[in-house]
């Protein structure tokens, strides 16, 4: 749909400016464009590669590698139901097909109204709280069907403000401040760090 | 232990310090090296870390010569928490020397069962940035980037928090506590990718690239790693530990643990157990007998049934089952009863688990995260993956059984004999794999599930087969596989026609 807008523009440079190469900023960038759009956007991915100085197709191929980004709009929410080992042993599967009739759509489908994305998901990081799920990558822990209807009607009924819509991730961002950032060098103008180098044992120490 | 002992008879889900983030964790009552703040409802805070001992290993370490440290963490014998258990102190002397180089930390925890670095990340995010700052130090870096996993949000948060905090605070940056040291931490996001946590796939996708592995040789991270220079790839754990041993010293982090591995691990133990959780236990001294039935940990299987199997390091690893019981938890041991220790992950299965179901469900695991670049996995593993899922829908064939390890033969040649694999043939089984068809371990761990559970339980899946209907024994399951929802896969393929 968009291209960056000006504030995250500023965002976007300032993530560049710490990495020695800025293509290395580019999956931040993505989700910028992410958060700002609730997917990633054709437009946004040209003006990405504008930014980090390569091609549209190469920002594309980078971006459709990887799970988290989506290229086309998905629901408010995203329900992502984790069906992995451990969680399979304690009813993953159960509660998976409750959502797809609670939400009337199958994994990778979204709601009518446009507020749900279902998802069957991999392993995320909460095996002895099975089964669990994550809403937009907020967990919740030990669901049973209930659990889930309660769930999902607090997210219809906008109980849950602390759940971003889809794209955000973090509601804070690493910032440093230019008089404490040590100093970023592109890997063929970087040498050795002086303070190793005064710190080095004097050639009599070394055995 | 020079920092206050934070032993509260309870934290995590259990008391009113419940941490809604980050639940999981139980306390054992054992020692604590690397969880020592985690019954703390404001363990993540800066102003927590420094009331409890934080950057006292940051100063200790400043005080020294950067190759005293490094002879140090030698010294300890700090193993690599993240899966290989390579010993960082020696992985650090592998670095040319040439600069720049890099730290690039691991936190793209993904291996199914394990959530031990999500929960260092989230709950005590300043000692991981103290032990980065100690590791970049003694490998005379400036520059190190912390890898967190994309889907842990409030990982990221947390620790972005933290940096920001310690930039201020003149722990992190210019002037690293009024010294001319200068080293800065970036938090890089991840996106969704298993095979991101394999170190040269994480290198690519640090330097804005598709995720896929590289080739060893050449490009062996402290050789040729980010952007073709010497980098360390380090394990969220394994850095952990640093503080402690700065503050402590090797010999006493040495007098935990066992000779060969010493110090803690942090284990996640999941599934059909009574109380499962997140332990830190000491190496080498707990067995997965006292794991699983200890008061002081899992306290029994699940509603008093029988154990069936077990996965002891993640689910790449060959499973375990009541025989191994009284093997002591570390990585030699496990390693030489025919499996790994890995991620540190304990999955759990009872007598009511399903085994062919549990072996689907972690082969189409590996064929959804396969990242398509080597073609014996990348067919292979959604081929196991369609394979299983017609055993499991009751459409298997008679062949099907042989033809999974044929399969498996395919990515790790030689390891697996079909002949070995009569019913009743209970030998371990031959681990680590002594051939590969692949870059990347990860072909290879798709066979670890099957193989285990044929060897044992060949009869459940000869059942399955019996009871399919000879007439629609050759039809084809309706169940999208993976192929169809991988993106990796559905960029490189084209249909190939599977027997």
């Amino acid at each position: 749909m968009s291209r960056l807008t000006a504030d995250n523009e500023a965002l976007a440079r300032e993530i560049i400016a710490r990495y020695p190469r800025p293509k290395s900023a580019l999956i931040p960038l993505l989700h910028l464009a992410q958060e700002q759009d609730g997917y990633v956007a054709e437009d946004a991915m040209e003006h990405l590669g504008e930014l980090v100085g390569i091609t549209p197709a190469e920002v594309m191929g980078t971006c459709t590698f990887y799970e988290m980004f989506v290229l086309h709009p998905v629901g408010k929410y995203k329900i992502d139901i984790c069906t992995n080992l451990s969680c399979q042993l304690l009813g993953a599967e159960d509660l998976l097909h409750h959502a797809e009739e609670k939400l009337g759509v199958r994994p990778g489908g979204t709601t009518d109204d446009g507020l749900f994305t279902l998802e069957d998901v991999e392993c995320i990081a909460a095996c002895t709280e099975a089964p669990c799920l994550q809403v937009n990558y907020r967990y919740e822990y030990r669901l049973d069907n209930q659990d889930f209807d309660r769930l999902i009607d607090d997210l219809r009924s906008g109980k849950r403000p602390e759940i971003p819509s889809h794209g955000t991730l973090g509601h804070v961002r690493q910032h440093i401040a230019p008089d404490r950032l040590g100093g970023v060098e592109t890997p063929e103008d970087a040498g050795t760090p002086a303070w190793f180098t005064s710190r080095q044992p004097a050639p009599e120490e070394v055995s | 232990m020079s920092t206050e002992n934070h032993r509260t008879s309870n934290p995590g889900r259990r008391t009113n310090d419940y941490v809604p983030s980050a639940p999981g964790y139980v306390d054992n009552e054992g020692p604590k090296i690397v969880t020592s703040r985690f019954g703390h409802a404001d363990s993540h805070t800066l102003e927590r870390s420094l009331a409890t001992g934080g950057y006292d290993g940051l100063k200790a370490a400043l005080r020294r010569q950067p190759a005293d440290i490094a002879a140090e963490v030698k010294e300890a014998v700090l193993l690599g928490r993240g899966g290989a258990g390579f010993p960082a102190g020696i992985k650090w002397s592998f670095l040319p020397p040439v600069w720049p180089r890099y730290l690039v930390v691991n936190g793209d925890e993904s291996e199914p069962g394990t959530y031990k670095d999500r929960l260092l990340m989230e709950r005590d995010p300043h000692q991981l940035i103290e032990g980065c700052i100690i590791a970049c130090y003694a490998l005379g870096l400036n520059q190190c980037f912390l890898y967190v996993r994309g889907e842990m949000a409030q990982a990221q948060e947390n620790i972005a928090q933290a940096l920001n905090d310690a930039y201020a605070a003149g722990y992190v940056g210019k002037h690293i506590l009024g010294t001319d040291v200068n080293i800065d931490v970036v938090l890089h996001w991840g996106a969704g990718a298993y095979i991101v946590g394999e170190e040269t796939a994480l290198i690519e996708s640090l330097e804005g690239n598709r995720g896929q592995p590289r080739l060893k040789p050449p490009f062996f991270p402290a050789a040729k790693g980010v952007y073709m220079k010497p980098t360390i790839v380090n394990n969220v754990e394994t850095l952990a530990n640093l503080p402690w041993i700065m503050v402590n010293g090797a010999a006493e982090f040495k007098k935990y643990g066992s000779e060969k591995s010493p110090g803690t691990r942090m284990l996640a133990i999941s599934g059909h157990v009574k109380r499962p959780g997140v332990y830190e236990i000491e190496q080498g001294k707990v067995s997965f007998r006292d794991l699983f039935y200890g008061e002081n940990f899992c306290q029994g299987i699940k509603d008093d049934n029988e154990l069936k199997a077990y996965v002891p390091g993640g689910g790449s690893a060959p499973w375990f089952f009541e025989e191994q019981l009284d093997i002591k938890i570390e990585a030699a041991d496990v390693g030489a009863a025919g499996s790994m220790l890995g991620s540190g992950a304990l999955m759990v299965m009872d007598e009511t688990t399903d085994i062919v179901k549990a072996a689907l469900r972690l082969v189409r695991f590996f064929a959804r995260e396969s990242c398509g670049k080597c073609t014996p996995c990348r067919e292979g593993t959604s081929w196991e993956e369609k394979v299983l899922q017609r055993i499991d829908d009751g459409l298997g064939r008679p062949e099907d059984i042989d033809l999974l390890i044929e399969i498996g033969q395919n990515i790790t040649p030689g390891a697996y004999p079909v002949a070995a694999f009569g019913e009743g043939n209970l030998e371990a089984i031959p681990f680590p794999y002594r051939s590969q068809t692949t870059i990347c371990p990860l072909g290879p761990s798709s066979v670890a599930p099957i193989t285990s559970a044929i060897r044992r339980f060949r009869s459940e899946f000869e059942a399955k087969i019996v009871a399919a209907p000879a007439a629609v024994a050759g039809a084809i399951s309706a169940q999208p596989s993976s192929a169809e929802t991988n993106p990796a896969q559905r960029d490189a393929r084209e249909e190939v026609g599977h027997r």
